[in-house]
């Protein structure tokens, strides 16, 4: 069964967003990482980048196969983790541990969009 | 994740109760339901690369041809030379279209009893290569009358398992109670029986290590499997079956081969013998005397970024020349490489180019296609 963390924010597409003031903090979900198996790469967008909610602004790539990190939220990159450049395997490790980007959010009611832990756990059906 | 195919229609091989007890992630795969990977693909890689792990591969198709014409009519289809090559001995090559196009790559035996072949062909093209080789067996060219043997399709009948790896030796001597094996060299095989049954021991496979390929009834599979599993030998799924024959260079059909990329362009053609005749040698002739547009090459790029299949590849200058076929972060060598289908002038070692990784584009070089420096039992 798969961890997920009350209090945190999750989209359809597996990524989880903690709120910190107007910074939203986005990784993805232990379920995706079970789902893609050992990751080996991170595609990081670069701070200042543009994200827009619901598209597309990295990548994890497993072994097998590349999957696409989606924007929750949209915004401005403020900060990426360039430590899972070396150690991709930290996302398998610790999903929730393992932020990827933050973003300084330019609308933050899309959080209302998102699920609760709950809605998402009955999602992943678990 | 999609899939076409519903999982209701997918066949199950003689294993697939054991890879669901194991826990194994299942996939559709050349229309079985087959194991991709019971841990992880990285722990199953390096199994193989370091001691043994075992595969179940029974989805494989076995083609049987026997009788007074069967050696014939086998040189005729297949693009290998197999006249003067003894009993007991393997043979890759591959079938062609007349046009050079490739219907399937295989495994040709040569059986103890004369006249007789074993064909081991790919799971994706059982039926395609069952109805070739009976349109074929219908005309002689040369009598114009059908050769004069039989064709029968087993594949049903027969299970496979693939045991590979520097420790395989062992694992087949000592585990599997095998003693013969040990005598047997590269791409030569035995016969034995296990339960009543025929047990072929062949030592071939597809991963780049030394290693055998058993086959035998289902049920004969199955024990052996389980035999396996209580000596705690590793399975392994076809997730890193693809990692392993990649490194080593090895192509996949319908990935590096297929009706439209021939031996030729596949850079296989020392497996192709041009002094006798075979269906498509015509146009693999011209093909070699430089009628062909593209070349298959390994490209190594300066990045973790991964190269995955039908992503662009371009000359520094960003113009399109080819596309990725195979590509990974390479477990056992740290470097992303692949396979790419390019423009013969860009194919030549050390010619720089790049791959279009999403919206990034990440330099490169061509290199030779066997990334690993592969283990063979000599």
């Amino acid at each position: 069964m798969s961890k997920i963390i009350e209090g945190l924010k999750y989209s359809e597409s597996h990524e989880w967003v903690k709120v910190e003031g107007s910074v939203a903090v986005i990784g993805v979900s232990d379920f995706a990482q079970k789902e893609m198996g050992d990751i080996t790469y991170v595609d990081l967008p670069d701070v200042d980048d543009e994200v827009t909610a619901g598209e597309e602004f990295g990548a994890l790539e497993s072994v097998k196969a590349s999957s696409d990190l989606i924007a929750p939220v949209s915004g401005t990159v403020v900060a990426v983790n360039g430590d899972l450049e070396d150690a991709p395997e930290k996302v398998n490790e610790d999903a929730f541990g393992s932020w990827i980007i933050k973003v300084e959010m330019s609308d933050p009611s899309e959080l209302d969009n998102l699920l609760d832990a709950a809605a998402y756990r009955a999602l992943i059906g678990e | 994740m999609s899939s076409i195919q519903n999982d209701t229609e997918l066949r199950k091989t003689c294993l697939y109760d054991r890879h669901v007890m194991l826990q194994a992630k299942m996939s559709p795969f050349a229309g079985f339901l087959m194991p991709i990977q019971y841990s992880s693909i990285t722990v199953e890689h390096n199994a193989v690369r370091q001691h043994a792990g075992v595969f179940d591969v029974s989805h494989m198709g076995e083609i049987f041809v026997e009788g007074p014409e069967a050696e014939a009519f086998v040189n005729h289809i297949f693009t290998n030379e197999i006249r003067g090559f003894e009993p007991g001995k393997v043979l890759y090559g591959m079938m062609c279209y007349p046009d050079g196009g490739v219907v399937d790559d295989l495994l040709v035996y040569r059986e103890s009893i004369p006249g007789h072949f074993l064909l081991v062909v790919n799971a994706a093209n059982i039926d395609k290569d069952f109805a070739w080789i009976r349109e074929q067996v219908r005309q002689n060219p040369l009598t114009g009358k059908p050769f004069d043997c039989r064709v029968r399709n087993e594949s049903t009948e027969w299970g496979q398992l693939a045991v590979q790896g520097p420790e395989a030796e062992k694992v087949v001597v000592d585990v599997l109670r095998l003693p013969e094996a040990a005598a047997l060299g590269f791409y030569t095989f035995y016969d034995t029986e296990y339960h009543g049954k025929r047990l072929v021991v062949s030592r071939t496979g597809y991963t780049g290590e030394d290693g055998f390929e058993l086959y035998t009834a289902p049920e004969g599979i199955v024990e052996l499997w389980d035999r396996l599993m209580a000596a705690g030998i590793q399975p392994c799924g076809l997730g890193c079956r693809d990692t392993l024959r990649f490194e080593a260079g090895l192509p996949l059909y319908g990935d590096e081969l297929s009706e439209d990329i021939s031996p030729v362009v596949a850079g296989l053609g020392m497996f192709c013998k041009y002094d006798k005749d075979f269906i498509g040698k015509e146009a693999l002739l011209a093909q070699k005397a430089g009628e062909v547009a593209k070349k298959l090459v390994g490209i190594e790029i300066a990045d973790k970024a991964i190269p995955r299949a039908g992503y662009p590849v371009e000359t520094i200058e960003g113009e399109e020349v080819g596309v990725v076929t195979t590509g990974y972060h390479s477990i056992t060598l740290d470097k992303s490489i692949c396979f790419a289908l390019v423009d013969k002038d860009c194919g030549a070692l050390d010619t720089p180019l790049q791959v279009r990784i999403r919206k990034k584009v990440f330099p490169g070089k061509v290199v030779k296609k066997r990334f690993y420096q592969t283990n063979y039992k000599k």
